[in-house]
C-alpha cells in the first residue's frame, strides 16, 4: 500500500509525460508552476475583469476570501456588488442566481462542497438545466455552479460524495471535472463563457497541488474546449479513463505498470457531459482493454456509462471485460484506515490493469 | 368528512370586518406584550404623486389629490424608557437589545388583526375616506374588459378540456382582480415571474387569445414549441417568464432578476406571484430573506385564496396570514382585499414606487377565494361544500363588483356588456378551432434548445429518427410536419 500521494513527484512526472504544447510561435515552452487554487483564482479574476456581467456568489466567498481561498482578493478588487456573501441557503442563492441569469447576468455560484448542492438541486435541474428547452429558447441560463466535489481527507459521509454521475445524467447541463492547473484555468474560463448551465466539479485535495503551466495557459484568452478529453499518457496495452483526482492515481499506476512491461494509456476525461466518446473509443480500439476509474459510488456511475458506450461502439475490439474501479458502495467512513479502504488507491488500479492483461494477481487489497 | 368551513369562515370574517381604515393601531390588549412599542405599523402611507395627469379624474371628491411622496421609515421599535439601568440599549453583533427584568414571550399571533386594505365595498361602491390611486376611464374599462375576457377564456378552455380537446387546464376564476389590477399597475418593463394562476397578467400585456390557444394545443405556432403542458405560457417580449410547474421556485428567481435590474439601474422591478401554499416552500423563506439583505426591487404578491388543492390554510400555516411574515424578514408588507380591483391597483402601484425608488422588497398579501377547482384534475366538491363555492362565485365575484363601480361612473352599460361577452366568446371559439387544426411542431423541435448549440449526439439521433420515419411512413402521424 503506497499511502498518500506525493504531490511534488506528480508535478515532475507530468513534465516528462506531456508533449510540449505551443501552438503559437510567440510563446516560449518554459514552464512555470501554478497551484490549482491559483489557477481557479486567476481564471475567475480574468473573466470578471473581461465581462461586467460575471459575478460570484456563495457562502464565505467575500470577506473570508473563500472557504478554500479560491476567491481570494476578489472582493477587494470588484466590490460587494460582484462578490456576494450569501445567507446560508443553498436553495435560496441557487434560485436567485438562476433568476439573475434569466435576466442576463452571468453568475458563478460557489457551493462550499457539492454535498450541499443537494439542497439546491431542484434549482440546478428544474430551473437551470431544463429552462432553455422548456421555454423553447426564450430563457437561457449562462450560469456556473462550482465547488469541491468528492472525497477530501477525513470529512465523513456527508462531505465526501462525488456528484459527477448525478449531474451528468441530466440533459441541459454540462459537467466538467478539471484535474491539473491547465484544466482548471481552461475549463473554468470555458464554463463562464458558455451560454449553457455548467456544473464545475473541483477537488479539495487538488487545490494545493502544483502543476507546470505554459505561457499559453497563462494568457488571459486561454480556453479549453468543452467535451474534449485529454490523453495524459500515450500507451499501447490498456486504456485507463479517469477524472479529477483519480487522474493522478492513474498516472502513478501507469508508472508502476511500466516496470512490469505494461504500457498504459491514461485519458483525463475533463468533461463528463458531454462525454468524449470518440476519444475513449478510439483509444480502446487501439489498446483493446479498458479500466475506468472514479471516486464515486459504483452503481450508475461514470464508469458504467463509459463501459456501455464502449460495448455499444467497440465491442469487437475488446480483448478483456471492461472493469470499473470506483469508491466502495458504502457512505464514506471517517476513520483513516476505513477511508483508505473506501477510496480507490493506486494499487487497485495496478491490480485491475493486470487482471485485464490476464496476469495473475492477488485478489484482495492489503490492509 | 371535514369540510374545513372554519377556514372559509375566517376569510369571510376577515373581509366583513375591515371596512375602511378606521382601526386604531394599538388597542393595548393584554395579549400585546410590547407595551413600549407605539407603532407596529408604518404611519398611513401617503400615495405617490400621480405621474400621468390624464389619469386624474375630476369626478369624485373621494379621489386622492396629489401629495408628495413621503419617506416611510418605520418608527423605531425601541422607545426610550426613562426607567434607568435595567432598560438601557445594548449593541450585540446579532442586534440591538433593550433588556427587561420581565419575562415576556411574543405572542404567536399579532395583537391587532392585520388591516386588510379595501376601497370598494361588496357592492362596488367607493367606501368613504378611502385612499386609492385614481384610475382613468380608459384604464378602468380596459381593466374590466380584461377581467371579463379572462373569465370567458377560463370557462371556454375548461370546457375544451372536458371535451377532450386539450389535455389539461387550470382556471383563475375568482382571482381576476388580482391578475388584471396588478398587471395594470405595472409597466411593461417590469419582469413577471408567475406561478401558474396568473394568465391575466399576460393577457393585460397583449398576449392574444390565439396565442393562448396555441400554447394549450401545443401546435407549431406555440412559443413553447409544444414542450410544455397547457397553461405553461411564457413570452420574452411581454417580459413574462415561462410558467414552471414547481411551486415557489420562481420566488428566488424574481429576487435574482431584481438584483440584476438594480445593478443595471433600470427603472423597473421584478414581480412574482404565488399562492398561500407556496409560502410553505423553503424557497419563499430564502427569497424574502435574500431580497431584504440584497435590497432588491421586487414585489411579492401572494394570492391567499384559502386552498392549496385540498389543503386549507389552517393546515398550511398557523401564522396570521402571509403579510405578517414580511416583518419577520425585514420586508414591508400589506394585506389587501384581492377581490377589490381598485385596492389591488393602488397597492401594487404604491409598492412599485417603493421597490424601485427605495430599493426594497415589498410583500402584498391579496386575500381572495379560489372559486374553480385546483385544475381539471381536481374535483373540489370532494373537500369543500358546493354551496360555499357557489356563494363565492355569485356573491363575491370580483368582476361584477368592479363592473358596478364603472357603471356607477357611467363608463359601462348592459349593451357594452353583452357586446363584449359575445365578441370575446366568438373570438375564443374561433381561436380554438384554428389552434386545433394547426400543425404540430416539427420533429427537429424535439432536439433543439437542450443546449445553446445542438450537440453531436442529438444530431445523430435526429438523423436516425428521420431514417426510421422514411422507412415506415405509414406509421408516422399526418399532422406533424417532417
Amino acid at each position: 500500500m503506497l499511502g498518500v500521494v506525493r504531490k511534488k513527484m506528480l508535478g515532475q512526472s507530468l513534465l516528462k509525460i506531456r508533449p510540449a504544447v505551443s501552438m503559437l510561435r510567440s510563446y516560449s515552452s518554459a514552464a512555470k508552476q501554478m497551484t490549482v487554487r491559483d489557477a481557479l483564482n486567476s481564471a475567475l479574476d480574468e473573466e470578471m475583469s473581461a465581462d461586467q456581467k460575471v459575478f460570484l456568489m456563495g457562502e464565505e466567498v467575500g470577506e473570508y476570501q473563500g472557504a478554500y481561498k479560491i476567491s481570494k482578493g476578489l472582493l477587494e478588487k470588484y466590490g460587494p456588488e460582484r462578490v456576494l456573501d450569501t445567507p446560508i441557503t443553498e436553495a435560496g442563492f441557487a434560485g436567485i442566481a438562476v433568476g439573475a441569469a434569466y435576466h442576463g447576468l452571468k453568475p458563478v455560484v460557489e457551493f462550499m462542497t457539492f454535498n450541499f448542492s443537494m439542497q439546491a438541486i431542484d434549482h440546478i435541474i428544474n430551473s437551470a438545466a431544463k429552462s432553455n428547452y422548456m421555454s423553447a429558447g426564450q430563457m437561457s441560463v449562462p450560469i456556473v455552479f462550482r465547488g469541491p466535489n468528492g472525497a477530501a481527507a477525513g470529512v465523513g459521509a456527508q462531505h465526501s460524495q462525488c456528484y459527477a454521475a448525478w449531474y451528468a445524467s441530466c440533459p441541459g447541463l454540462k459537467v466538467l471535472t478539471p484535474y491539473s492547473s491547465e484544466d482548471a484555468r481552461g475549463l473554468l474560463k470555458a464554463a463562464i463563457r458558455d451560454p449553457d448551465p455548467v456544473v464545475f466539479l473541483e477537488n479539495e485535495l487538488l487545490y494545493g497541488e502544483s502543476f507546470s503551466v505554459s505561457d499559453e495557459v497563462l494568457d488571459s484568452s486561454f480556453c479549453l474546449p468543452i467535451g474534449k478529453a485529454k490523453i495524459e499518457r500515450v500507451g499501447r496495452d490498456v486504456t485507463i479513463t479517469a477524472f479529477s483526482k483519480m487522474v493522478g492515481h492513474a498516472l502513478k499506476a501507469a508508472e508502476i505498470l511500466e516496470k512490469d512491461g505494461i504500457d498504459a494509456e491514461v485519458i483525463n476525461l475533463r468533461s463528463i457531459r458531454p462525454l468524449d466518446r470518440s476519444t475513449i473509443n478510439a483509444s480502446v480500439r487501439k489498446t483493446n482493454r479498458l479500466i475506468t476509474v472514479e471516486e464515486g459510488f459504483p452503481q450508475h456511475g461514470v464508469g458504467a456509462e463509459i463501459c456501455a458506450s464502449v460495448v455499444e461502439e467497440s465491442f469487437a475490439y475488446l480483448d478483456a471485460p471492461v472493469e470499473r474501479i470506483a469508491g466502495a458502495d458504502v457512505p464514506m467512513p471517517y476513520a483513516a484506515n476505513l477511508e483508505r479502504l473506501a477510496v480507490p488507491q493506486v494499487e487497485d488500479i495496478v491490480r485491475a490493469v493486470k487482471r485485464a492483461c490476464y496476469r495473475s494477481v492477488p485478489l484482495a487489497a492489503a490492509a | 368528512m371535514a369540510f374545513c368551513s372554519k377556514s372559509s369562515r375566517n376569510i369571510i370574517n376577515n373581509l366583513k370586518s375591515k371596512l375602511g381604515l378606521s382601526r386604531l393601531m394599538n388597542r393595548g390588549s393584554d395579549g400585546c406584550l410590547n407595551k413600549t412599542n407605539p407603532d407596529r405599523f408604518l404611519p398611513l402611507i401617503t400615495l405617490p404623486q400621480l405621474r400621468n395627469p390624464d389619469s386624474y379624474s375630476h369626478k369624485t371628491s373621494h379621489s386622492f389629490s396629489s401629495q408628495r411622496f413621503q419617506s416611510t421609515t418605520s418608527e423605531p421599535q425601541f422607545a426610550s424608557v426613562p426607567n434607568g439601568e435595567h432598560n438601557q440599549e445594548l449593541d450585540f453583533p446579532g442586534g440591538k437589545v433593550v433588556f427587561s427584568p420581565e419575562m415576556r414571550f411574543l405572542s404567536e399571533s399579532p395583537c391587532v388583526y392585520n388591516n386588510c386594505y379595501r376601497v370598494l365595498d361588496d357592492n362596488g361602491q367607493l367606501i368613504s375616506n378611502s385612499i386609492f390611486v385614481q384610475v382613468s376611464e380608459k384604464i378602468a374599462v380596459k381593466m374590466y374588459s380584461s377581467m371579463a375576457t379572462l373569465q370567458i377564456l377560463d370557462t371556454i378552455f375548461f370546457e375544451a378540456q372536458r371535451q377532450g380537446r386539450i389535455s389539461f387546464y387550470l382556471t383563475t376564476i375568482g382571482e381576476e382582480a388580482i391578475n388584471i389590477a396588478s398587471a395594470a399597475a405595472l409597466t411593461s418593463d417590469d419582469i413577471v415571474f408567475p406561478q401558474y394562476r396568473e394568465p391575466g397578467v399576460l393577457l393585460w400585456r397583449g398576449f392574444t387569445l390565439q396565442e393562448f390557444a396555441n400554447q394549450c394545443f401545443g401546435n407549431k405556432a406555440d412559443y413553447g414549441k409544444g414542450r410544455q403542458m397547457p397553461i405553461h405560457y411564457g413570452s420574452n417580449k411581454h417580459n413574462y417568464f415561462t410558467v414552471s410547474s414547481t411551486i415557489a421556485t420562481q420566488i428566488p428567481h424574481a429576487v435574482g432578476a431584481a438584483y440584476s435590474l438594480k445593478m443595471d439601474k433600470k427603472d423597473a422591478c421584478a414581480v412574482t406571484y404565488f399562492g398561500d401554499g407556496g409560502t410553505s416552500e423553503g424557497d419563499f423563506h430564502a427569497a424574502l430573506n435574500f431580497a431584504a439583505v440584497t435590497e432588491s426591487p421586487v414585489i411579492f404578491i401572494c394570492r391567499n385564496n384559502g386552498w392549496a388543492i385540498s389543503t386549507p390554510t389552517s393546515d398550511q400555516f398557523r401564522s396570521e396570514g402571509i403579510a405578517v411574515r414580511g416583518q419577520a424578514y425585514g420586508v414591508r408588507s400589506i394585506r389587501v382585499d384581492g377581490n377589490d380591483a381598485l385596492a389591488m391597483y393602488s397597492a401594487v402601484h404604491a409598492a412599485r414606487e417603493m421597490a424601485i425608488n427605495e430599493h426594497r422588497p415589498v410583500l402584498i398579501e391579496a386575500i381572495t377565494y379560489r372559486v374553480g377547482h385546483h385544475s381539471t384534475s381536481d374535483d373540489s366538491t370532494k373537500y369543500r361544500p358546493a354551496d360555499e363555492i357557489e356563494w363565492w362565485r355569485m356573491a363575491r365575484d370580483p368582476v361584477t363588483r368592479f363592473r358596478k363601480w364603472i357603471e356607477t361612473n357611467g363608463w359601462w352599460g348592459s349593451e357594452a356588456e353583452s357586446q363584449l361577452r359575445s365578441s370575446i366568446r366568438n373570438q375564443l371559439l374561433q381561436a380554438i378551432q384554428i389552434a386545433e387544426r394547426a400543425e404540430k411542431p416539427p420533429v427537429n423541435d424535439l432536439f433543439t434548445d437542450v443546449y445553446d448549440n445542438i450537440p453531436s449526439n442529438l444530431r445523430d439521433q435526429e438523423k436516425l429518427l428521420r431514417e426510421t420515419i422514411n422507412r415506415h411512413p405509414e406509421d408516422y402521424p399526418a399532422d406533424v410536419p417532417f
